[in-house]
C-alpha cells in the first residue's frame, strides 16, 4: 500500500501531462480564431487583445461554411436514417426468424466490417457515373448507407435475438400483422441499440473526406471536410481566418461530445469491444 | 452459432414441421383469411424485411470490391476497359519503372507508420490505461479528455498541425526556441528525414484515446478475485500486472494491433491533406493509399493514371488485409477457447 501511495503522484503527473498535450493545441486553435494574423505570429500563446468575432462571420458567409455545414447535415442525417431503417428491418429478420441461409446472410453482412470499401473505389466511381449519380448527394448517401449496414446488422441482430420470445408470440395470438409486431412491439424495445448504431456511424460519416473527394466536384455540394480543402487553398496566408474555420468545423462535434461523451466513447469503440 | 432463444422464438418454415407444442398452437391458431397461410406470408415478410438492406449492401459494397479484383485482370485506357490481360498489371507493377520503385517506397512507409504507431501510440495507451484502471482522482475526466481528439475529423487535425508545424510561424518551433532548444527547430514536415515520423505522431495524437479506452475496458474486465488472490500470495503490483493482467489483455491487444495494422495500411487522409497527393517532400510520405489514389484518378503533376495498375494495388492491399485479419481472428478464437 505504501508503494501505491508513493506511485500515485507520479501517475497523476503523467495523466495531467497527457491532458495538456491533448487540450493545449485545441485551446490555442480556439484562441487564435479570435486574433488577427499578425497577433497569431507575434503572440501565439497569449489571450487575444481584442476578441475578433468577425473572423467567424467571414468564415460562415464569405468562405461558405454555412453551405458546407448544410450539405454535411443533410447527407449525414439521410445516411443515418437509411442505415437505421434498413438495418433494423434486416436485424429483426435475422435475429427473430429461423430460416435457411440465416447464418450465411448474417456472415455476409458481417464481412463488410472487415473489408475497406475504399479499395473498391474505382468500380464504385464507374458505377456511380453509370447511374448518373456522380456529383450528387445520392452518391454519398448510398455509399455511407451501404457501408454502415454491417455494423447496424451486427448490433441490432444481437439485440433482437436477446429479446424474450413470448413478446411476439403474444402479439401473434392477438392476430397482429408481422409489420405491426415489428413496428409497435419489437422496434421500441431496441431503442438503446439504435442509439449505439447511430453514434457508431455518425462521426465517421460526418468526418469522411475520401468519398466526397472522389464523388463531389461542385462547390455547392461540398461537405465540411471537403470544403475545408478549398478554404485552405483560398486563405492560406490568412491564419486568423484559417483558425476560425478550424474552430468552427470542430465545434459541433466537440459540443456534442461534451454533452454525450459516454455514448460517444461506447459507440465509437463498439467495434473493438464486445457488447 | 444459433442462439438458444432465437430457436425458441423461431417461426420459420424449417421448424414448422415439428414445432414445440405451445408454439404450434399459436402459429396455426389463426390462419390468414386472405388465403395465404401463415407460413407463406411469413416468408413474404422475411423478403420484405431483408431485401432492401441486402440489395443496397450488395450493389454498393460487395459489387465494387469484387469488381476491383476483376478490373485488375484487364488493360485500361483512361476510364475505358479494354482486353483481358491476365496478370500483366501485376507483372508491370512489380517489375517496371516507375511502378516497382513507387510500390516498394510506399509499402516501406506503411511499415514505418505501423511500427511507429505501435510504439508511440499503443504502448503509451497501455501505460495510460494501467494508470486509469487504478481509479486515480479525476479518472472519469481524464477518460473524456483523452478520447476527445478521436472525434475530430482528420482534415481538421491535419490542417491544424500543419499550421503548428510551420517552420517560421508554427508554435512547435517557437516553443523549442522559448525552451532554449532552438537548435532542434526544423521544418518538420518539409524535411524528408522527419516528415513521415512527424505525420505519424500527429496521427497518434488524434488516435491515442482509442486504444486507451479499449485497454482500460480490458483491464477492468479482469475479475477482482484474480487480483486479490495474486496479492494474497504476496505478488507485487508489477507482478500482478505482468502475470495476471497482461495475459488476460491478449484479446484487447490483438484487436488493437489488428486495427492499427488496417489503419496504417489504409492511411490516406493525413498525408493527402498535409503533404499532397504525391506524398511530398520528394515522396518521403508516399504510402500505398496515395499511390493507389494516383493510379486510379491521376497524378496532378505527371498526369500518370493507370486503372489496371491501380486495381492491382487494391488487390494486393486487399489480400494483405484479409490474410492478417483472418489470422488475427483465428488467434483470438483460440485464445478465447483457452481461457474459457
Amino acid at each position: 500500500m505504501t508503494k501505491r501511495t508513493l506511485w500515485m503522484p507520479l501517475g497523476q503527473l503523467v495523466l495531467a501531462l497527457n491532458s495538456v498535450v491533448v487540450l493545449v493545441p485545441l485551446l490555442i486553435m480556439m484562441l487564435s480564431a479570435f486574433k488577427n494574423t499578425r497577433e497569431i505570429f507575434q503572440n501565439a500563446f497569449g489571450l487575444p487583445v481584442v476578441w475578433r468575432w468577425e473572423n467567424f462571420t467571414r468564415v460562415w458567409v464569405e468562405a461558405k461554411f454555412a453551405l458546407y455545414f448544410r450539405n454535411s447535415v443533410v447527407i449525414t442525417l439521410a445516411s443515418i436514417v437509411v442505415i437505421l431503417v434498413l438495418g433494423a428491418m434486416a436485424g429483426y429478420a435475422l435475429g427473430r426468424f429461423r430460416f435457411g441461409g440465416n447464418d450465411l446472410l448474417y456472415l455476409y453482412f458481417l464481412s463488410g466490417l472487415m473489408l475497406p470499401l475504399r479499395l473498391g473505389i474505382i468500380p464504385l466511381f464507374i458505377l456511380m457515373r453509370n447511374l448518373r449519380l456522380l456529383d450528387t448527394p445520392w452518391a454519398l448517401i448510398l455509399t455511407y448507407a451501404a457501408s454502415g449496414l454491417p455494423s447496424a446488422v451486427f448490433i441490432l441482430t444481437g439485440f433482437f435475438r436477446a429479446l424474450p420470445s413470448d413478446l411476439d408470440s403474444a402479439a401473434r395470438i392477438d392476430g397482429a400483422s408481422e409489420w405491426l409486431i415489428y413496428r409497435r412491439v419489437m422496434l421500441p424495445l431496441v431503442r438503446p441499440a439504435l442509439i449505439i448504431v447511430a453514434v457508431y456511424n455518425l462521426i465517421p460519416i460526418w468526418n469522411d473526406f475520401f468519398f466526397p473527394l472522389v464523388f463531389i466536384h461542385s462547390d455547392r455540394l461540398k461537405t465540411v471536410p471537403l470544403g475545408m480543402t478549398a478554404f485552405f487553398g483560398q486563405y492560406y496566408t490568412d491564419w486568423a481566418t484559417l483558425f476560425a474555420g478550424l474552430t468552427l468545423a470542430a465545434l459541433p462535434v466537440v459540443a456534442l461530445y461534451v454533452l454525450l461523451s459516454q455514448h460517444f466513447i461506447r459507440g465509437l469503440t463498439a467495434g473493438a469491444l464486445k457488447g | 452459432m444459433p442462439g438458444s432463444n432465437r430457436s425458441a422464438a423461431g417461426s420459420g418454415p424449417r421448424r414448422a414441421e415439428a414445432p414445440p407444442p405451445s408454439v404450434a398452437l399459436t402459429r396455426f391458431a389463426r390462419p390468414r383469411s386472405r388465403g395465404l397461410t401463415r407460413r407463406g406470408s411469413q416468408r413474404l415478410w422475411l423478403v420484405i424485411f431483408l431485401a432492401p438492406a441486402t440489395a443496397l449492401f450488395a450493389l454498393f459494397t460487395t459489387y465494387p470490391i469484387v469488381s476491383a479484383l476483376v478490373y485488375s485482370l484487364y488493360r485500361w485506357e483512361g476510364i475505358g476497359r479494354r482486353e483481358l490481360v491476365g496478370l500483366e498489371n501485376f507483372v508491370r507493377l512489380f517489375t517496371t519503372f516507375p511502378y516497382s520503385q513507387l510500390l516498394l517506397n510506399a509499402f516501406w512507409h506503411n511499415v514505418v507508420v505501423f511500427v511507429v504507431t505501435m510504439l508511440a501510440q499503443n504502448v503509451v495507451a497501455l501505460g495510460l490505461a494501467l494508470l486509469l484502471a487504478r481509479g486515480p482522482w479525476g479518472a472519469k475526466v481524464y477518460r473524456v479528455i483523452f478520447f476527445l481528439p478521436v472525434t475530430l475529423s482528420l482534415i481538421i487535425v491535419g490542417f491544424l498541425w500543419a499550421l503548428f508545424l510551420n517552420p517560421v510561424f508554427g508554435i512547435v518551433n517557437q516553443l523549442l526556441a522559448t525552451l532554449g532548444l532552438a537548435a532542434l527547430a526544423r521544418p518538420w514536415l518539409g524535411d524528408t528525414h522527419t516528415a513521415l515520423v512527424t505525420l505519424t505522431l500527429v496521427n497518434a495524437w488524434r488516435w491515442l484515446g482509442f486504444p486507451t479506452i479499449v485497454f482500460l475496458a480490458g483491464i477492468n474486465a479482469v475479475p477482482d478475485e484474480y487480483l486479490e488472490a495474486a496479492r494474497l500470495d504476496g505478488a507485487t503490483e508489477w507482478q500482478v500486472t505482468r502475470h495476471v493482467v497482461f495475459p488476460l489483455l491478449a484479446s484487447a491487444v490483438t484487436i488493437i494491433v489488428l486495427l492499427t495494422f488496417i489503419g496504417s495500411f489504409n492511411w490516406f487522409e493525413l498525408p493527402y491533406i498535409v503533404q499532397g497527393v504525391s506524398g511530398g517532400p520528394n515522396r518521403s510520405t508516399d504510402v500505398l493509399g496515395l499511390f493507389f489514389y494516383r493510379m486510379a484518378f491521376g497524378e496532378v503533376d505527371t498526369g500518370l493514371q493507370d486503372i489496371g495498375v491501380g486495381s492491382a494495388i487494391a488487390v494486393l492491399m486487399f489480400i494483405l488485409l484479409v490474410t492478417v485479419s483472418v489470422f488475427a481472428a483465428g488467434w483470438l478464437r483460440r485464445r478465447e477457447v483457452e481461457l474459457a
